[in-house]
């Protein structure tokens, strides 16, 4: 493995940064029409880089791929001297998530380019220069694997989503904006505290271990066999033992993990800040935050949560899994009584990402497979359902559902785009969103440390899935057109918006048909986190 | 009995040469006296233009001494110390002034009250602060620290030399009294204290107390009981200077009054000094204080107990002031609070050196990050004191787009949000927090910079989310607040991004 050399996975999470810096350097009125121009050839240039890594990776080895690894610091604490070092790579679940990124960026900056945003409150400049930095600091959580520079991507990202909302947002924008700071970085702070006992304990920041040093994950499982553990003072309990739960060093490192983790996905009750987040964003950041962003809470707990402190993961599972049903039911049931088309799509989010959070938390093959293919659908159709609402207002400037209705008559394409995308995110069998759900349903019913029940709720939450996004279909698509625009140049879809669905509609049925590639990408990176669960 | 030595024993004896920072900063400043009484009205600009070239020398003076081969070199009979600490800290100081010297000349120009008495006032100030963070001794403290003071409290008062009968001349002249009685019954504190170590220990060098207070220690004797009364009000003494809860009472009326460039300075430099002689009184002179062998020193929970209490003031109150520099100024004491958590991280043995350079590191980001926020605050005062309220910054991101971005980053790192200097400060103070046991502080301190961030972000969302037309003095047009503002940006962002920097400036830094 090389370690030490510029490797692809630096490349790609660096080209944003590239972009971002010739977007600087691009003043005055007439560089003003290029601006979106710069900003989307630098994402498509990205997405081809992670394709290429697609293309360098083995899926049939273990451990991390492309990995480069430098020294950046030296921390001493106390006697010890602790390096932080740039340490990125992939897995299969790192890399499918970078891809997620990079697919979402470019679609989410053609979805920008007919905004009328910019005639409002312009600064179209400072726009692509956040979302530039939003990406860098996206691919950037999913790539590294020391601790502190993980900490540092996963606060910055909260910087660009900040000015988006709360620039280009709608009326509520500044109040969603400096709720949704203040709730994520409340959550994320403490891990921070987390990350140093964890550093301190096991002596690196590096989770996994590269080029002769020991990384805290196989430090973990030495200490497990030699009966000490994360309790620097003695040996600890297993996670059967009273008291573990509120008693042992491991679980509040769990939790401090957990906490910045579910704000982010969000895990209810944590969710409060993602209605008005999602609603006040504009088009793309409603795409970015509900495809990219949430993914990378669930992503840090498949990452750090279950490697780290596997015996608490077991003990905090069926509590967790629990919250994960209860977010699918009670999601699915605000969102029905929405009667905003924007909040509905908002709410379903919770929905969705509670059986990403049951598939963890069944802690099996199927459920993490299921888990993280699930992750990736619901940013692809989610993302999509954001834009539909987006190019809905963009013409119509509500978003109530009851001022719409009849689209589909004069919209006939934009209709059937509208279609596959909702029956995608219901979950329809032959398109990506089920494969998701299946797997990780199959997960549950399969786990060791989750029960039937689990599984019986979580299936009604499919159920509730279909009622709430067909009823927002029919509310908006069919019946008699109740407000015509004056024009019929309106009903026409530009061709930016017809290129961003492309991709999404591509994907629905690839992902749908032909799962397998998709699962082969996983299975080996799966196992190795699975491997610690059996029982 | 005593003979007294020949000059050349004396010369050999006092080491002058690693005194030199500060010593030749005095001398230049008492060289300047001359120039200013001299120098006509037409060359009034040569006071600061000279008191930068006096910062520049001492500057590469210090380089010298902080030559990290060296060690730390013992001056003036033990009076005195030259080491990693000095030498950073003083480069922090340096700075700091250069600083405050660049956003004082456009501001007394636009007060009308450009006098040539004020550089020659914030060098000695400097210079002062250079020596307590030099000192060694409990006198040495004492005198450093009124060097620091006393230019400080006529500072204060610097806007009522124009004596219009304006509300800012009126508050200036009270900030001035206030900070001056205030500053003299620490002192007094300061003295008392100092002088109960001696009588418990017959030294007041600070090694020297270290190695008898050892003896005393187990004892249950006078000497005891007087060394930790001696120490307590020691502790309160420099609590005031450095203005941690319950010290900090003078502190936001003193800072609104002040002139802004003197709040500016006095809140890095006044902190700096304080922290330093606090960080040798307590780990290098009194960590000997144990309860039980190899225990944290019997001042940690105290430490802990005013880390707390100003932490969870500093940035309660913070949140509902409309001042800006009554906001910058509660913010001051909350920092001055996570400089605290530093201090108690200390009280465990091993940490003493994770704790100490993390106390550095912190007051180099804040110094960097606070000056450049009352830099930006000054730029956008008006010349009757008005307009530094948080409204009046709205829409400063239309109006003065660059401005705006140093202020956001300015209240980032503030807020410690990584890729700024202030996240590099936080985590190291926290890394040693953590690695000295101390969970509960860890834990309060990160919830209150998250408070912290409500207050920091509102003046971010009003620069950018919101619509107005803030607009600058026109009397600063001139260059000089912007370098300030850019020297203090180049330092948060180069500190920030380049987290190795400033812990290799600082990693040699031991005092234990």
């Amino acid at each position: 493995m090389d370690v030490t050399g510029l490797s692809l996975t630096t490349i790609t999470l660096f080209l944003p940064m590239v972009g971002l810096a010739i977007l600087l350097f691009m003043n005055g009125e007439t560089q003003k029409a290029n601006l979106k121009w710069v900003a989307f050839a630098t994402s498509v240039v990205t997405f081809v880089a992670s394709v290429l890594m697609w293309v360098n990776f083995d899926p049939s080895t273990a451990g991390l791929q492309m990995v480069q690894r430098n020294t950046w610091a030296e921390v001493s604490l106390g006697e010890s001297v602790i390096n932080v070092s740039y340490f990125v790579g992939v897995d299969g679940i790192s890399m499918l998530l970078v891809l997620l990124t990079t697919f979402i960026m470019p679609i989410s900056i053609l979805g920008s380019f007919g905004s009328h945003i910019f005639e409002e409150r312009g600064r179209e400049k400072l726009y692509y220069i956040f979302l530039m930095l939003l990406e860098w600091s996206m691919i950037g959580v999913f790539v590294v694997h020391d601790l502190i520079i993980f900490y540092v991507f996963w606060e910055v990202t909260l910087v660009p989503m900040y000015f988006l909302i709360g620039i280009w947002g709608s009326e509520e924008r500044i109040y969603a904006a400096v709720k949704f700071f203040l709730y994520t970085m409340a959550g994320s702070i403490l891990m921070l505290i987390a990350i140093l006992y964890v550093g301190n304990r096991a002596g690196t920041f590096s989770t996994y271990s590269a080029g002769g040093d020991i990384g805290v994950i196989e430090r973990v499982q030495t200490w497990e066999a030699e009966g000490t553990y994360w309790d620097a003072l003695g040996p600890e309990g297993e996670s059967e033992d009273a008291g573990f739960l509120f008693n042992s060093v491991e679980s509040w490192l769990f939790l401090g993990f957990l906490v910045a983790f579910a704000i982010k996905v969000p895990i209810f009750p944590f969710h409060s800040w993602l209605p008005d987040a999602h609603v006040q964003a504009p088009t793309a950041g409603s795409v970015i935050l509900a495809g990219v962003l949430l993914k990378m809470g669930t992503y840090g707990i498949v990452r750090f949560n279950l490697n780290l402190f596997p015996e608490a993961t077991v003990a905090w599972a069926p509590t967790i899994a629990f919250l994960g049903v209860v977010g699918i039911i009670y999601g699915a049931w605000v969102s029905y009584a929405q009667d905003n088309v924007k909040k509905l799509v908002a709410y379903s989010s919770v929905s969705h990402l509670g059986f990403v959070v049951v598939g963890i938390f069944a802690l099996n093959a199927q459920g993490l497979q299921g888990a993280t293919l699930q992750m990736v659908n619901h940013g692809i159709s989610t993302g999509g359902l954001f834009l539909i609402v987006g190019m809905l207002y963009e013409r119509w400037h509500t978003k109530e559902m009851a001022d719409y209705g009849g689209i589909w008559k004069v919209m006939p394409l934009f209709g059937g785009i509208s279609l596959v995308i909702s029956l995608s995110s219901m979950g329809l069998p032959g398109l990506n969103g089920f494969i998701g759900e299946f797997t990780i349903l199959l997960g549950s019913l399969g786990s060791d440390y989750l029960g039937f029940a689990f599984t019986l709720f979580a299936t009604l939450g499919v159920i509730m899935a279909a009622v709430y996004l067909l009823k927002m279909f029919q509310h908006v698509f069919m019946g008699e057109l109740k407000r015509p625009l004056s024009g019929e140049d309106g009903y026409k879809l530009t061709w930016s918006e017809k290129a961003a669905f492309i991709p999404i509609i591509i994907m629905i049925f690839w992902m749908g048909i032909q799962p397998i590639v998709f699962f082969n990408l996983l299975d080996v990176s799966v196992d190795s986190i699975v491997a610690l669960f059996v029982r | 009995m005593f003979e007294s030595p020949t000059i050349a024993e004396f010369l050999a004896g006092s080491n002058l040469a690693s005194t030199l920072p500060g010593t030749l900063l005095l001398t230049w400043t008492l060289i300047l006296v001359l120039v200013d009484l001299f120098a006509g009205e037409d060359r009034a600009h040569w006071t600061p233009v000279m008191a930068c070239i006096g910062l520049g020398i001492s500057f590469l003076a210090n380089l010298f001494v902080y030559a990290p081969a060296e060690g730390e070199q013992i001056a003036l009979y033990g009076m005195f110390v030259a080491d990693a600490f000095t030498g950073f800290l003083n480069m922090v100081i340096l700075v700091a002034t250069l600083i405050a010297i660049l956003m004082s000349w456009d501001y007394l120009n636009r007060a009308d009250i450009h006098r040539g008495e004020y550089y020659i006032l914030a060098l000695i100030s400097s210079a002062g602060a250079m020596f307590m963070v030099a000192a060694n001794d409990l006198i040495v403290i004492f005198v450093a620290l009124e060097l620091l003071s006393i230019p400080l409290y006529i500072l204060s008062a610097f806007r009522s030399i124009k004596n219009d009968g304006s509300d800012l001349a009126l508050k200036s002249e009270e900030s001035g009294m206030k900070y001056f009685i205030l500053g003299a019954f620490s002192s007094a504190f300061l003295v008392f204290g100092a002088a109960l170590v001696y009588g418990a220990t017959g030294a007041t060098n600070i090694p020297q107390i270290f190695s008898l207070a050892g003896g005393i220690v187990g004892e249950t004797s006078s000497a005891a009981f007087y060394l930790l009364i001696g120490a307590a009000l020691l502790f309160v003494g420099l609590g005031f200077k450095v203005a941690v809860v319950p010290f900090h009472m003078w502190t936001p009326d003193v800072y609104e009054g002040a002139p802004t460039p003197v709040t500016a300075f006095m809140s890095v430099t006044a902190k700096i000094g304080g922290f330093a002689a606090l960080l040798r009184l307590l780990v290098t002179g009194l960590s000997v204080l144990v309860l039980a062998e190899g225990g944290a020193a019997v001042w940690q929970s105290t430490a802990t107990v005013i880390a707390i209490l100003t932490l969870v003031l500093g940035n309660f109150v913070a949140i509902s002031q409309r001042s800006l520099k009554r906001m910058l100024a509660y913010s001051s004491i909350a920092h001055a609070g996570y400089i605290m958590v530093a201090v108690a991280a200390a009280g465990t043995a091993n940490v003493i050196d994770a704790a100490t350079q993390g106390a550095l590191i912190y007051m180099m980001a804040y110094m960097f990050t606070n000056l450049g926020a009352f830099a930006v605050v000054m730029a956008i005062e008006r010349e009757d004191g008005s307009g530094g309220n948080i409204e009046d910054i709205t829409g400063l991101a239309r109006s003065r787009p660059l401005m705006a971005m140093a202020m956001t980053i300015f209240m980032l790192s503030l807020t410690g949000i990584p890729l700024t200097a202030g996240f590099v400060g936080k985590f190291m103070v926290f890394a040693s927090a953590i690695q000295a046991g101390l969970f509960g502080l860890a834990v309060i301190g990160v919830l209150t910079s998250v408070v912290s961030a409500f207050y920091y972000v509102r003046v971010v969302v009003n620069m950018y989310l919101r619509d107005g037309s803030a607009e600058l003095q026109p009397a600063l047009e001139t260059q000089y607040v912007r370098w300030a503002i850019n020297i203090a940006l180049a330092g948060t962002m180069i500190f920030g991004i380049f987290y190795p920097l400033a812990t290799n400036l600082v990693s040699m830094v031991s005092i234990a």
